[in-house]
């Protein structure tokens, strides 16, 4: 049995323990460990983004990252992004956009969308499909999401 | 009916979990579940001498490792050949885990069962396996010759081959049609393979309940019902003690219609077995190499036409490379074969096809199944004969096109569903008129010249098709309201994305006067529907959808006899608005359908307070009368079942744009004109037609399958198997014509598949408008066209 390691994350503001091997990829840790399912693995090679996460706020493919790399950093999930008073303008965007079908991908379009719009409240076209450029979806083929993605920022604009 | 929720765009139900991360994929469920892992082939044809499990004994958490020979009884048999067919002559499916011989790169060799899948990988790296090298038996035409067989007992590779022959109006052969045609034109047309990939791969999740003795299995499955028959069956289990349930499903697009896959039989036996939860998820090297894939065609064509561009003979030769087994049958080559005709009335037409076994992944339906081939063997030839007349190529297939007033027109042909292939409705010559005005048709010349005059290259093009959905056999549904007023909706077939759980309720809500948030949905869960058929060939919405508009209409019917009774009136007088049955006219004194649920259950034992009123001293019952009329309960079933297909159609045009030096491709434009009759949820639809063109933009410009002369296919990673991203994908332009079907109740078609059939053709079309360079084969990358101005030089 390889060496275990005992580490603390923090996730969606929440101190979380966990005993890992060094080899447990961040995406298994959130998933199996913390049972945080949101965050999902389509590739396991960090090209699909599925299992994007903000990482000290910072889009991130938990599924490149060891669990233990990790250890004392603030971690965002999908389950992270709503506030108390509902889903997050990003997340209420995108099914009012018709920004989802099979909802696989959607986690880590989520994560990207929120951090892009943090970055740039306004992103123009262009902004938005370099943004999300690193996110593969199979269903939607991307058009609603780009409008999601603008629908959230004025949703943003409207709440501040 | 004052509830009109069929035809609005509202937004999706599944959404509100999907966005916060609490969807229910497969490998989210059972976290208490060992893992599975499998030792699969890295040779694509072999003998198997020996396996060496000795090294990988010691590790810690391994909990058994299971070869061939381990399996019982049926587990051991091949997997079943889904959709026999006459043709095929020479059908194979492989064994859950290879028996003596290894057939493709990827194929189960062994099972390991550990405590998590990381051990479990750890165990597969340490079992050796002694392998004989075979001939690997690659490349259609090289597999068609039979040098090389990949089954010993299938002499020249050849699975099936089938004629199918419809002669001219006149009685005349293709032969004789073509020897008179005016115009004779002979080519060659490629078509690659691609795949289904969703970003979901295939998973299994199995828990025996030794004590009650009963199985339940969570599969990623297009098809649950269909799963838990063919488990039951290999199992030995009795079909009640069986459940199989497919939870929310991240995309399918045809590869989780195939079944039982060797997990989907080993997992629940291993879980069986050992007396604990067995889980298995696919990871992404895994689903390129060992589920399915599709396209692969080798065409050749011979068509006689006359001034106007009129085909007056089609003969159509077609290599279908199946892979190495053929569970699914001769669906995609039949398809192909079938729909190629679109919309059009040609003359004499021939097609034959042979479908070839070849060492490599199996081929089974990917959205579109077989109908892209087949759509790009036509509307090639449509822009072949064009070229060669010297025509507008929308002229020479609005001259081919069937007449509004020709339905229901009968192709001559048998189609997928083993049905005439008649077209129920359309309106193709008005479809081509909207396409022509989206896209500006008529002004791209001038377009064209004046990019020329920049130095820039541009060119348009355009692909029609029609597609046979909502196939039979048929599909059921339950519909149920309770005391508390609500409406439980069942059906047994899956959803992998199309929103099911919002459409069927809003043509819940429609049927029966309740409001939509009244109304809740299940899909794939065999607890609740156990009799369906499955989610594929775009026939969800139309079978689907008219067996719950039937079910409800019993309910409805139900209702209003309890209520008129209650009521005393004439059920004929009496309406249901938001929930209340009533007089019409007269909304004020009604009885919800919540009291009238109470009443359809006359109960010796109340409950509730409610339920009060459906015991025997309530004074709500006629004493001269038994209590029980009906069945008890608010809640009715039934089933649609169709006698034929219904035909949606569409049409695409494109713009490219070919840079002179680099050859890079770029879409500029893409419209799409798209006749599913009557739209239960445009939102839905529009978003269906978007995510279709997206696969077919990937098959047309960026995907495919590079196998190696070994049988090695190297691209087998997101990294090197391009999808397109949001930056390869173009804008897409829609306009809906809706010509009813007068097939089902709701004069609905289906809709998803349209997007993906017509785009190789279409960008095949724009690419060669732009360039002057006949494009044959596709996909198409810069490197290619590249190769082709050269060898046009």
């Amino acid at each position: 049995m390889p060496d275990l390691h005992e580490i603390s994350l923090i996730v969606n503001g929440v101190v979380r323990e966990v005993t890992v091997p060094a080899r447990r990829l961040l995406s298994d840790c959130l998933r199996h460990d913390l049972g945080l399912t949101g965050t999902h693995v389509g590739c396991e090679h960090g090209v699909c983004g599925a299992c994007t996460i903000l990482l000290d706020g910072e889009p991130a493919r938990s599924c490149l990252t060891l669990a233990v790399t990790a250890a004392g950093h603030e971690i965002t999930t999908v389950e992270g992004l709503a506030g108390d008073d509902g889903p997050s303008a990003v997340q209420r965007a995108f099914r009012e956009c018709h920004g989802l079908q099979c909802g696989f991908c959607t986690p880590g379009f989520l994560c990207t969308a929120t951090a892009l719009l943090r970055e740039n409240p306004a992103p123009t076209d262009e902004e938005v499909v370099e943004g999300l450029s690193g996110n593969l979806c199979r269903c939607t083929g991307y058009q609603n999401i780009v409008k999601s993605v603008h629908r959230a920022a004025e949703l943003l604009a409207e709440e501040s | 009916m004052t509830t009109k929720l069929f035809g609005e765009p509202i937004p999706r139900r599944e959404d509100e979990r999907l966005v916060l991360g609490q969807g229910r994929y497969l490998d989210d469920l059972g976290r208490q579940a060992v893992a599975a892992a499998f030792v699969r082939s890295p040779h694509a044809h072999a003998r198997i001498r020996d396996i060496d499990v000795s090294r990988a004994l010691d590790v810690e958490g391994l909990i058994a490792i299971y070869t061939w020979e381990d399996l019982p009884g049926l587990v051991a048999e091949p997997l079943p050949l889904l959709i026999p067919h006459p043709a095929l002559t020479h059908g194979r499916t492989a064994y859950p885990l290879a028996k003596e011989i290894v057939r493709h790169v990827g194929e189960p060799i062994v099972m390991v069962v550990a405590t998590d899948r990381y051990v479990a990988e750890d165990v597969c790296g340490l079992i050796d396996v002694d392998y004989e090298f075979l001939k690997p038996v690659v490349g259609l035409e090289e597999a068609a010759q039979g040098v090389h067989l990949v089954h010993e007992d299938v002499p020249g590779n050849l699975g099936a081959h089938l004629v199918q022959e419809v002669p001219a109006r006149d009685g005349r052969s293709v032969a004789e049609a073509l020897e008179s045609a005016p115009h004779v034109l002979e080519f060659r047309l490629d078509i690659e393979r691609s795949a289904s990939m969703p970003l979901e791969g295939r998973g299994v999740y199995a828990r025996w309940d030794a004590d009650d003795r009963s199985l339940r299995v969570y599969s990623s499955t297009q098809t649950s019902t269909s799963v838990r028959m063919a488990l039951a069956a290999k199992l030995g289990l009795p079909l009640p003690q069986v459940e199989v349930i497919a939870p929310d499903v991240g995309g399918g697009f045809g590869v989780k219609i195939v079944h039982p896959w060797p997990e989907e039989i080993l997992v629940p036996w291993a879980a069986i077995t050992l007396g604990r939860e067995v889980k298995w998820a696919e990871d992404r090297r895994e689903h390129f190499i060992s589920s399915a894939h599709e396209r692969g065609q080798v065409q050749h064509i011979k068509v006689g036409f006359d001034e106007q561009g009129r085909v007056l003979a089609l003969d159509v030769d077609i290599l279908h490379d199946h892979g190495a087994y053929t569970p699914y049958g001769i669906i995609v080559p039949i398809i192909t074969a079938t729909q190629l005709l679109g919309p059009y009335k040609i003359g004499a037409y021939r097609v034959v096809f042979s479908s070839i076994y070849t060492n490599t992944v199996q081929v089974t339906p990917y959205r579109g199944a077989g109908r892209p081939q087949g759509v790009f063997a036509m509307e090639r030839t449509m822009d072949r004969i064009a070229a060669h007349l010297g025509l507008d190529r929308t002229d020479v297939r609005a001259a081919n096109f069937i007449g509004p007033d020709e339905f229901p027109y009968d192709q001559g042909l048998i189609f997928q569903d083993g049905r005439p292939l008649i077209y129920d409705s359309g309106d193709y010559p008005e479809s081509l008129r909207m396409l022509k005005e989206l896209i500006g048709w008529d002004d791209f010349p001038a377009m064209k010249q004046a990019a020329a005059e920049e130095g820039r290259r541009i060119g348009i093009g355009v692909g029609c098709y029609v597609e046979g959905t909502g196939v039979g056999p048929y599909e059921g549904g339950h519909v149920q309201i309770t005391s508390d007023g609500r409406v439980h909706v069942s059906t047994g077939l899956t959803s992998q994305g199309q929103g099911h759980e919002t459409v069927f309720a809003q043509i819940a809500a429609t049927e029966l006067g309740v409001p939509f948030e009244k109304v809740s949905v299940v899909t794939g869960d065999t607890r609740r529907f156990g009799y369906a058929v499955g989610t594929f060939a775009s026939r969800a919405a139309v079978m689907s959808g008219n067996a719950i508009a039937l079910a409800c209409r019993r309910v409805r019917e139900k209702a209003l006899k309890i209520a008129a009774d209650a009521l005393e009136a004439d059920p004929r007088d009496l309406e249901i608005t938001d929930g209340v049955v009533h007089v019409v006219g007269a909304p004020a004194a009604g009885i919800p359908l919540a009291t009238v649920a109470v009443l359809s259950n006359p109960l010796r034992y109340a409950f509730d307070e409610e339920a009060q009123r459906a015991t025997q001293f309530a004074g709500t019952a006629d004493p001269d009368k038994a209590p029980l009329e009906d069945e008890p309960g608010l809640e009715g079933k039934d089933y649609y079942s169709p006698i034929r297909s219904t035909f949606a159609s569409g049409m695409h045009a494109a713009i490219v744009e070919t840079d002179p030096d680099t050859a890079e491709i770029r879409i500029l434009r893409y419209a799409v004109v798209h006749d599913c009759g009557r739209l239960i949820n445009p939102m839905i639809v529009e978003g269906q037609i978007h995510g279709g063109v997206a696969q077919g933009v990937g098959g047309a410009l960026y995907e495919k399958m590079a196998y190696d002369e070994h049988g090695q296919l190297l691209n087998a990673s997101f990294m090197d198997f391009l999808m397109p991203y949001v930056t390869e994908v173009p804008h897409i332009e829609t306009a809906h014509l809706e010509t009813p079907s007068p097939l089902n109740p709701l004069g609905i078609k289906g809709a998803g598949e349209a997007g993906v059939i017509p785009v190789s053709s279409v960008i095949a079309g724009a690419i060669e408008d732009a360039e002057g360079i006949p494009i044959m084969r596709m996909p198409i990358s810069p490197s290619d066209l590249y190769d082709l101005r050269r060898a046009t030089d």
